[in-house]
């Protein structure tokens, strides 16, 4: 009875919480091509700036920018990072486990804004490096939480599938990976969220981003286009977050969610 | 099924690649830049166009130790991890008297704007004794205070290098020369920011974490509310708090005379205590949680109340747990007073920023290496206070 009572109230949950997502989206997509028209808004909330709305460029093409930056990155440090995590947890590579865990753990203490700030003399201004501090950044949590995910997998789930006859690839694709994808999933997110939020940053090295009028607006005293940045991203960060939640969430196993 | 028997040449295959990583980058990569002032970028140096002969050779009899070390041959396995923890102290003072004593003989006859900066080879060597040691010290299984030894050791090096004039003519360290003052000012406004944040947010989110631990209802609507903080990037929590800030401070006079502005101090204080609930209240809801209900059933058999269960019991078993998250905390608030700079509450940042804008790398640098040294520093010292703080025998 409790069963039923608890899966019905966890379906009313997640039904109020696809609204919200679904609602958080439209305004994400609704506030990145129609900011123009907000442009009375802005004027009655900031009387005294002679242009309160950001006109160098769309925030469509920031918007699409910044996606771009962090989807590159992403797509950099996931896969380095779940490869580097693979060679480690197998014979191979595990001499080097300790050292690439206690490598990615000192790494994310690393401020990424510092590591934003030292990838300019390795690689100029611009889109370069932005895309290596943020790759790179980015790698850490991923290698950390695939290391802690198949680390996970207990080892009579192993013996079973080594006793029913499978090879270690089939092993590896069929039992491992899909039992660690939530840890992996998660390590994924905290990487992306990050990176969102050091994209931002990356305006001040010069690359183009959401930052892009935000810094422009903190650097030229103009609180309109600090607020027309910082509201974009932020929506950004909160539903990609939210996306992922629900990503993880499928790949939970045994109601242990 | 047997594997077939192979012959292992190397004994420390970590090692064994951290030596081809440095050696590598030694015959590729450049140990050093000479410029003719600091807003160009230099000409590269190689390490053997930069080093003297028995430069050269103590670098090849260190980098030959490390060789036996990391064979399976030769040396008893503990003694060839002591003999390789024990290298990298030297490989790290010959790297930086290296890049010092080049930095004196190439700017000795050259004109007083010309630079000398480190290279990609110097950092490499840097990092790779890092790399050395760590692995050392974990394969030797060292306690907190074996590696706490070390860490001194290694800060000593690093502090009789920088004491003498040996780094003063190199570029990075010229750019600190000329803005001491300020340097010292910056680092003490960075430690005050994250202190100025911390507190608050240990006195907001220590009771917060004992109430998520006290009535489940709460908890989950308080975390995910933590949690859209965390998630949103730093600077646009900034920006959005110079709006309603500076509103306040004009509208209240007296809170904008004690300094609530848009920008500057109070927003990002505000910014760094809304981040750092989330880890805080986390880890004392689930430092509170680990409590072992026989530790807790056998202090309320001994006639122990509410009150005295708490800080008695609960307090100092969740201790570790909840020094986790200050640890975390310490280290993030580290990192986000640099954004902060952004909105003129200074820190080191300020110098990220303004090299960023002159395009005097130096000057970045100047602001990012401490930063990074910073919280690695802080991450250590915690880390260790987390491991004082477990009750003895779980340690």
């Amino acid at each position: 009875m409790s069963g039923v009572a608890r899966s019905a109230r966890q379906w009313r949950a997640a039904s109020a919480g696809n609204g919200v997502l679904f609602l958080l989206i439209a305004l994400l997509i609704a506030l990145t091509l129609g900011m123009a028209q907000l442009e009375p808004l802005f004027r009655a909330l900031f009387p005294d700036l002679g242009n309160p709305l950001y006109a160098r460029d769309s925030f469509l093409n920031l918007m699409l920018a910044h996606i771009g930056l962090v989807l590159v990155s992403s797509l950099i440090s996931v896969t380095i990072g779940i490869a580097a995590g693979l060679f480690v947890t197998r014979p191979v590579g595990r001499e080097f486990e300790p050292m690439v865990s206690s490598l990615a753990a000192i790494g994310q203490t690393f401020p990424p804004a510092a590591v934003l700030a030292i990838a300019v003399p390795l690689a100029g201004f611009g889109f370069a490096p932005t895309i290596i501090a943020l790759s790179l950044y980015g790698l850490l949590p991923v290698i950390q939480n695939t290391i802690a995910g198949l680390g996970t997998v207990p080892q009579t789930t192993l013996e079973a599938a080594r006793g029913n006859g499978m090879s270690r690839w089939q092993i590896l694709r069929r039992v491992e990976l899909p039992l660690a994808m939530r840890v992996i999933i998660a390590g994924i997110r905290v990487s992306v969220i990050i990176n969102i939020g050091t994209a931002t940053i990356g305006s001040t090295v010069g690359a183009k981003s959401l930052g892009t009028p935000l810094i422009a607006g903190l650097v030229g005293n103009n609180l309109a286009y600090v607020i027309q940045g910082a509201l974009l991203v932020g929506l950004l960060a909160i539903v990609t977050d939210l996306l992922f939640e629900r990503l993880e969430r499928r790949y939970s196993f045994g109601g242990q969610a | 099924m047997a594997l077939p028997e192979r012959r292992r040449w190397f004994g420390n295959r970590v090692l064994a690649t951290l030596l081809i990583a440095a050696v590598a980058s030694a015959v590729l990569l450049p140990f050093a830049s000479l410029s003719p002032n600091r807003l160009v970028s230099g000409q590269p140096v190689m390490l053997w166009q930069a080093l003297a002969g028995w430069q050269l050779a103590t670098f090849a009899l260190i980098g030959l130790l490390l060789l036996i070390a990391a064979l399976a041959g030769p040396l008893p396995r503990r003694l060839a991890l002591w003999l390789s923890l024990g290298a990298t102290l030297p490989l790290l003072a010959l790297d930086f008297q290296a890049l010092g004593a080049y930095a004196h003989g190439a700017l000795a006859n050259a004109s007083p704007a010309a630079r000398v900066s480190q290279g990609a080879t110097f950092w490499i060597l840097l990092f790779v004794s890092a790399l050395i040691a760590i692995d050392a010290l974990q394969r030797l299984r060292l306690g907190p205070a074996g590696r706490a030894l070390y860490g001194v050791a290694a800060l000593a090096v690093i502090g009789v290098c920088f004491s003498g004039e040996l780094l003063s003519p190199v570029s990075i360290m010229r750019e600190f020369a000329n803005q001491r003052d300020n340097f010292i000012d910056q680092l003490v406004r960075h430690l005050l920011l994250v202190g100025g944040a911390l507190l608050p947010a240990l006195l907001v989110g220590l009771p917060l974490g004992l109430l998520a631990n006290r009535r489940a209802r709460l908890r989950n609507g308080l975390f995910s509310v933590l949690n859209v903080f965390q998630t949103l990037p730093s600077i646009a929590v900034f920006g959005l708090l110079i709006a309603p800030l500076s509103a306040l401070g004009r509208a209240v006079p007296w809170l904008g005379e004690l300094g609530v502005s848009g920008i500057g101090v109070a927003p990002a204080i505000i910014a760094l205590v809304l981040y750092s609930l989330l880890p805080i209240v986390r880890n004392t809801y689930a430092g509170l949680a680990g409590v072992s209900t026989g530790a807790l059933e056998a202090a309320r058999g001994m006639g122990m109340t509410t009150r005295q269960i708490l800080w008695r019991v609960e307090i100092p078993l969740a201790l570790p747990v909840i020094l986790s998250g200050l640890r975390i905390v310490t280290v993030q608030a580290i990192g986000l007073v640099v954004v902060a700079a952004l909105i003129g509450a200074g820190g080191f940042g300020a110098f990220i920023f303004q090299g960023l804008g002159q395009y005097a790398i130096d000057l970045v640098l100047l602001g990012a290496i401490p930063t990074i040294v910073l919280a690695v520093i802080a991450d250590f010292a915690l880390q260790i206070l987390v491991s004082l703080s477990r009750p003895s025998g779980t340690r």
